[in-house]
């Protein structure tokens, strides 16, 4: 088959595209160019997409012997990933940039411009497994398992998809690629969201939208414990960096509950009143019928709730066994059967 | 293999490399008081005597350089500077807007960091600098010129410059004129001349010697500062143990590419003209860029087609994959092309811009390369107007 790499320099895409030349593809490695105007080194294991991580890819591209070009997809991520992320957060929801850069970026416009120009499949380090029926799975590694991030994609995406480190751990993709003399074996793993390099997110989402002020609010007196500039440096569930000056009545931290950005108001509250035990999702993948019982997962490296599932026109609602804190509007919600991935969506309201 | 990339690097010559090869087998500083250094001295200067010679230059006005890139910014930075510590009011830098980037960057950087005044002349449809728009530009504030620069001939789409119209007028004011000729030497006659440029500069890699060696031409009068501060070997305008191997290959290759020239010049741009036409059958939309085919306004190796509704990397791609080698032209940063600047200034839209590759012809092309690529273009272009329709490129 000939397939593309999605190569970011880093040590999984390269022992992924490592594989499947062994396995007798024909494979071209390309490097997606996201930021407009990259910074030319990595610090540390902040951020991609630097000259530093362009460059590694091209030398694993070397050192595999395959054909290595650089796309530029800047203008795209900007539009489908970046302003997005800041819409979203301006809306007071708290979006998820690598599920929306798999749906929208990696897995539709690479996706695409692959299959168009010929290409069978695109090959992904992504830590997750795919059957031959189409089924995800989550990877053999439960501690790099990225099968959430992935969990909102399209059956039609998923088809033309390859993972293959799924059946590995990252111990054993870092010794592989050592052996392979891939010089990115060490390489620290990426974390945080890649476009912001500081890992403030508060401080550059303020730099994007300017400052909000407005009132903190008490959910349960409605009266006005702080101010803050902008809406969008919190998440619901959010405890640390309150700064409200004085303690809740009953002394027990107070968390925020909720985000008005109409109003710019923050509303804070006890731990209880964070508990989530409904969630509705739209843009959902779900291909069941009836009821069903699974397991849900609201966030990237989170636990997973007994939950049930029903669709409701493109509307997915899960009621779940337990309930969960600080789910917040704009994450993804995947739900899981042991570790199949049976659908998700993102979540659009939630519910005590 | 099809290589339709030489204006990237053209293969070495026979002559070059053989000459390259005997002199790094053999030991001897060029400034070295011994035996060895003279005889190294030797090769330099029969070197310098031997480009002098091609480019109607004497031999004192050749300084050996590190190649293009170091003649322009030597050229440039090392003439402002010069100009300025006479007359401080000169700050004015005039430059084409489709210049290399080793011109636009190194002029933007005197712009940004050393008080320059840089200006970009207007191109016409094809790439040309009218010489009347160098004189109203320069006629609006002629005693703040510092210099004017005009490429010989552009790198991407092969337009050739009036250059010696625009040193003519440049001259009238009294200000000096460089070029970069790193595109036209080799191909086209490239002569210092009584009322010529000043300046020229030209590399070895270009014409079929080595990476890493080039000059820059300096006619007697004319003070430049230097950049690299050292042993002062190259007129105390470059230092920098000479580069005894370099001088003799690209010597080498001069000769050779020079003498070659006249006839060879006819069959490149039958070529050319052959490439043009054979790949127009097979993509009927696709667009020649830059000056027509007849005449001497362009380079004899040089195509530049834009295939519109494709983009450039899928067309560059899917070539490289059938063994053809071109290019896209424009300046590359971290491997990423952007829409050509010298597209864009000629007036394309950032589409057309977007949708152009490049084909350069060379010494070892021959019409089994052009047939390669003609069987291969329909196809390539079907496959990347499909991509290309993805990323909303009209076609129009």
């Amino acid at each position: 088959m000939r397939m593309l790499a999605a190569m970011s320099g880093g040590v999984d895409s390269a022992v992924a595209a490592a594989r499947a030349v062994d396995a007798g593809h024909d494979v071209t490695g390309v490097h997606l160019a996201l930021s407009r105007s990259p910074e030319s080194d990595r610090t540390g294991a902040r951020g991609c997409c630097t000259l530093e991580d362009a460059r590694d890819a091209r030398r694993a591209a070397d050192v595999l012997g395959i054909p290595f070009y650089v796309w530029d997809l800047a203008e795209r991520f900007e539009t489908e990933v970046i302003e997005q992320f800041v819409e979203s957060y301006a809306a007071g929801r708290t979006p998820n940039p690598c599920v929306r850069c798999n749906e929208r970026i990696k897995f539709a416009a690479v996706l695409d411009r692959a299959l168009a120009l010929g290409f069978d499949a695109v090959v992904t380090g992504h830590h997750a497994r795919l059957d031959p029926d189409g089924t995800l799975r989550r990877s053999v590694d439960p501690a790099k398992d990225q099968s959430y991030v992935l969990g909102t994609l399209r059956p039609e995406q998923l088809t033309a998809a390859r993972f293959p480190l799924g059946d590995s751990t990252k111990a054993q993709v870092r010794r592989e690629a050592a052996e392979r003399g891939l010089a990115v074996a060490d390489k620290p793993d990426s974390h945080d969201i890649c476009f912001i390099s500081s890992g403030d997110t508060g401080g550059w989402l303020r730099q994007r939208i300017g400052s909000r002020p407005g009132p903190i609010v008490d959910s349960r007196t409605g009266q006005t414990l702080g101010e803050h500039d902008g809406t969008f440096a919190f998440t619901v569930g959010q405890r640390r960096g309150l700064r409200l000056g004085q303690p809740a009545p009953d002394g027990r931290p107070r968390y925020v509950l909720d985000i008005s950005p109409v109003t710019s108001t923050v509303t804070v509250g006890s731990a209880d009143e964070l508990d989530i035990r409904r969630l509705v999702a739209d843009r959902a993948v779900w291909p069941h019928e009836g009821t069903v019982s699974c397991q849900a997962q609201v966030r990237a490296h989170g636990g997973v709730v007994a939950a049930q599932a029903e669709a409701r026109g493109d509307e997915l609602v899960v009621t779940l066994a337990a309930p969960v804190r600080g789910t917040a509007a704009g994450q993804a919600v995947v739900l899981y059967d042991g570790d199949r991935v049976l659908g998700g969506g993102h979540i659009r309201a939630t519910a005590g | 293999m099809t290589y339709l990339d030489h204006a990237a690097t053209t293969p070495m010559r026979p002559e070059a490399l053989a000459a390259y090869a005997a002199v790094l087998a053999d030991t001897g500083n060029a400034s070295s008081l011994h035996a060895s250094g003279r005889r190294a001295r030797r090769i330099v200067e029969e070197s310098r005597e031997t480009l002098a010679g091609v480019l109607g230059a004497r031999p004192s006005d050749v300084v050996f350089t590190g190649g293009g890139t170091e003649g322009d910014n030597l050229a440039l930075k090392g003439l402002y500077w010069a100009r300025r510590r006479v007359e401080p009011a000169r700050r004015r830098v005039l430059v084409s807007a489709v210049e290399h980037r080793a011109v636009l960057d190194t002029v933007q950087w005197l712009g940004a960091e050393q008080g320059a005044e840089v200006e970009l002349l207007d191109v016409d449809a094809a790439g040309t600098v009218h010489p009347d728009t160098l004189a109203a530009a320069i006629e609006r504030d002629p005693a703040a010129v510092a210099l004017v620069s005009v490429m010989w001939a552009n790198s991407e789409v092969g337009t050739v410059e009036p250059v010696a119209e625009l040193a003519a007028v440049a001259h009238r004011h009294g200000v000096p004129f460089h070029t970069d000729a790193v595109q036209a030497f080799g191909q086209i006659p490239v002569t210092v001349g009584e009322d010529g440029p000043d300046a020229i500069t030209v590399s070895a890699h270009k014409i079929g010697g080595p990476v890493g060696v080039g000059a820059l031409v300096v006619r007697r009068g004319l003070v430049l500062e230097p950049l690299t501060h050292g042993g002062g070997q190259e007129r105390d305008i470059r230092s920098g143990t000479l580069n005894t191997a370099g001088a003799a290959a690209f010597a080498a290759a001069a000769s050779t590419a020079c003498a070659q020239a006249p006839r060879e010049s006819v069959r490149l741009a039958a070529l050319r003209d052959r490439l043009v036409r054979r790949v127009q059958e097979k993509v009927p939309g696709a667009v020649l860029n830059g000056a027509g085919l007849s005449g001497s306004q362009r380079l004899p190796g040089n195509t530049h087609l834009t295939f519109p509704g494709c983009e450039g990397d899928s067309l560059l791609m899917l070539l490289d994959a059938r063994g053809i080698e071109c290019s896209t032209g424009s300046a590359c940063s971290a491997g990423v092309a952007r829409p050509s600047h010298v597209l864009l200034a000629m007036g394309a839209s950032e589409e057309h811009a977007r949708g152009s590759l490049r084909f350069s012809l060379g010494h070892t092309s021959c019409a089994a390369d052009v047939e390669a690529l003609v069987e291969a273009i329909g196809p390539v272009v079907e496959r990347a107007s499909r991509a290309g329709a993805l990323a909303g490129m009209t076609g129009v």
